[in-house]
């Protein structure tokens, strides 16, 4: 299966007061079922915008979006987004968050009995099932990114969207959920694209790194395959060449090829 | 100490001492008494000074009224021939002739109505008007001015318009108690955070449960302090409302007292009064902090 989810020649600028600037440029990147994919780009450089782009929150300027041979240009629940701030509803519990969107995804299609147990399994996989009942306040940074994991996945999406997902996270927690991450893509087997700034993270997770050149009019600068296999250690990899070669490649093309230059605006 | 020495340039971690972990027995917790004193304390600290000065005032009024020629009764005099309105607020003599508790029950019937009615249409209006940016360019300018109208200049259109005394009266508390709703939770709606709208989009709620699952729980903070501001502010039109329609309200009892020269019932009536809007007030105030939990929470 090649060609799950197509971005044909995206572009996109804002215009503000008059003034256009062009953020993103001719974006060109085919993304096959199952895959994992990282954007990795300075700050700035409209990651973001992109996963935005993909998610349908923003709307195209040119180009299209292909999700199976389909144009997609509004926000839905198959191509779950996990925020960068966890986003949960404070005033739900940890249970309701996920209740949420699985009513609203499967009523229909499941029974009550069945959503029930819908929202524990998908708690359970990010083994957050003994807080269900607890609200968002009363839980870790690093709990309550789990649970916005565990309520995008929920939805079942083609696509899972993560933005930054870990960048708020101290090193531990983030090694932590980055090792979950990796269980969890090997027994869904979802196809996730994931924004970080973090080298490490996206050589370890990806099967593939798209670089971004800087903005503005930043694109795709390079595309890193990752031919390590899975499932994969940390621990293992720490002196795995294959894994120094691809990381001194992200860190070449991201501090050689394209220094982060401060914007002059 | 003697550390075991490092072989080479090898990196060696070496573990740490195994040590047996002491027991330390704490304590068993002592029940907790219900300690009377400590309670007592407790009260007497936040009962105490009000009322101490409280009785100074009341001496004060005495002093300075008790002469012969003063044009305000003195607080004795208002025990001599008011104390059935104090003692007894629920007697009924006749049909004009009843307890201020009945009176109030009244005049809150009427704020029920009003204040009901203006947080339900106030809500919506503030929702429309901050969800929309066209909705607050048409209507914001027009609330605002709007707004400064004072409560009972609505009487005259009101009572024109429904042509009865009582529904006039429920409409000066809903247009006096309808802006504050409005405007805050306005307010509450436009400072909904993106990541909120973000998800609701991502999930597709429809209008309606954004509404209710997003909007409303999101906005409330704010709405709830509008609300006790309206609530406030319908406590204050039902009492002049009521002097000018008539009825058997509070207020229709202070312009009757008037009318037949007993100013003493009317300070019975007066503390009657501001008794119950600080209950209201704290009413609400206390549904606000139940309702508002989870987000302050967080």
């Amino acid at each position: 299966m090649s060609g799950y989810l197509k971005l044909d020649y995206i572009g996109k600028s804002f215009s503000r007061g008059g003034k256009v600037s062009e953020v993103l440029r001719d974006i060109r990147l085919t993304i096959d079922e199952g895959e994992f994919v990282s954007i990795i780009g300075h700050s700035g450089c409209g990651k973001s915008t992109l996963l935005n782009l993909v998610a349908g929150l923003t709307p195209v300027s040119s180009g299209a979006v292909l999700l199976e041979n389909r144009e997609v240009n509004a926000p839905g629940p198959d191509r779950a987004v996990v925020f960068q701030n966890h986003s949960l509803l404070p005033w739900l519990s940890v249970y309701d968050n996920v209740a949420l969107a699985v009513t609203k995804v499967f009523r229909g299609r499941k029974s009550k009995a069945e959503r029930h147990a819908w929202i524990m399994e998908n708690l359970d996989l990010v083994q957050m099932a003994h807080a269900a009942d607890k609200r968002p306040g009363e839980i870790s940074g690093g709990m309550k990114q789990r649970v916005g994991i565990a309520r995008a996945l929920a939805m079942e999406p083609k696509i899972l969207l993560l933005d930054e997902p870990f960048g708020a996270l101290d090193a531990l927690t983030r090694a932590h959920l980055q090792d979950q991450m990796m269980e969890i893509h090997a027994r869904l087997g979802n196809t996730m694209i994931m924004i970080t700034h973090d080298v490490d993270e996206a050589v370890l997770l990806s099967d593939r790194i798209v670089m971004m050149t800087n903005g503005p009019a930043a694109t795709i600068g390079e595309v890193l395959t990752v031919p390590l296999p899975r499932p994969r250690e940390r621990l293992a990899l720490a002196s795995d060449r294959t894994y120094l070669r691809c990381r001194e490649a992200v860190l070449k093309f991201l501090y050689e090829r394209h220094r982060f230059v401060e914007a002059a605006a | 100490m003697t550390l075991p020495s490092i072989k080479g340039d090898a990196i060696a971690a070496f573990p740490a001492e195994r040590q047996k972990a002491t027991v330390v027995t704490l304590p068993p917790a002592v029940p907790r008494r219900f300690d009377i004193i400590a309670l007592a304390t407790r009260l007497a600290q936040s009962i105490v000074p009000p009322l101490v000065v409280l009785l100074v005032l009341l001496a004060v009024w005495q002093v300075a009224f008790s002469g012969p020629g003063s044009s305000l009764p003195p607080p004795s005099e208002i025990w001599n021939e008011s104390s059935d309105l104090i003692l007894d607020p629920f007697f009924v003599n006749g049909t004009q002739d009843i307890g201020l508790g009945w009176r109030v029950i009244v005049s809150l019937e009427r704020v029920a109505i009003g204040f009901g009615l203006a947080a339900v249409a106030g809500v919506l209006l503030g929702a429309l008007v901050g969800q929309s940016v066209w909705m607050m360019r048409g209507l914001d300018p027009i609330f605002q001015v709007l707004r400064t109208v004072p409560p009972l200049a609505w009487l005259p259109i009101s009572l024109a318009a429904f042509m009865d005394s009582r529904p006039s009266a429920i409409f000066v508390i809903f247009i006096t108690a309808i802006w504050p709703v409005i405007i805050n939770t306005a307010a509450g709606v436009r400072n909904i955070p993106e990541d909120y709208r973000n998800v609701a989009r991502v999930l597709r709620l429809n209008q309606v449960e954004f509404f209710f699952k997003i909007m409303v729980p999101a906005a409330a903070p704010y709405i709830f302090s509008g609300l006790r501001i309206g609530v406030g502010l319908s406590w204050l039109a039902i009492v002049a409302a009521e002097m000018l329609t008539g009825g058997v309200g509070i207020g229709f009892f202070i312009w009757d007292a008037w009318n037949s020269s007993r100013l003493t019932d009317i300070i019975v009536a007066l503390v009657y009064i501001g008794l119950v809007g600080f209950l209201l007030d704290r009413l609400v105030g206390f549904v606000g902090v139940i309702v508002t939990r989870g987000p302050a929470a967080s």
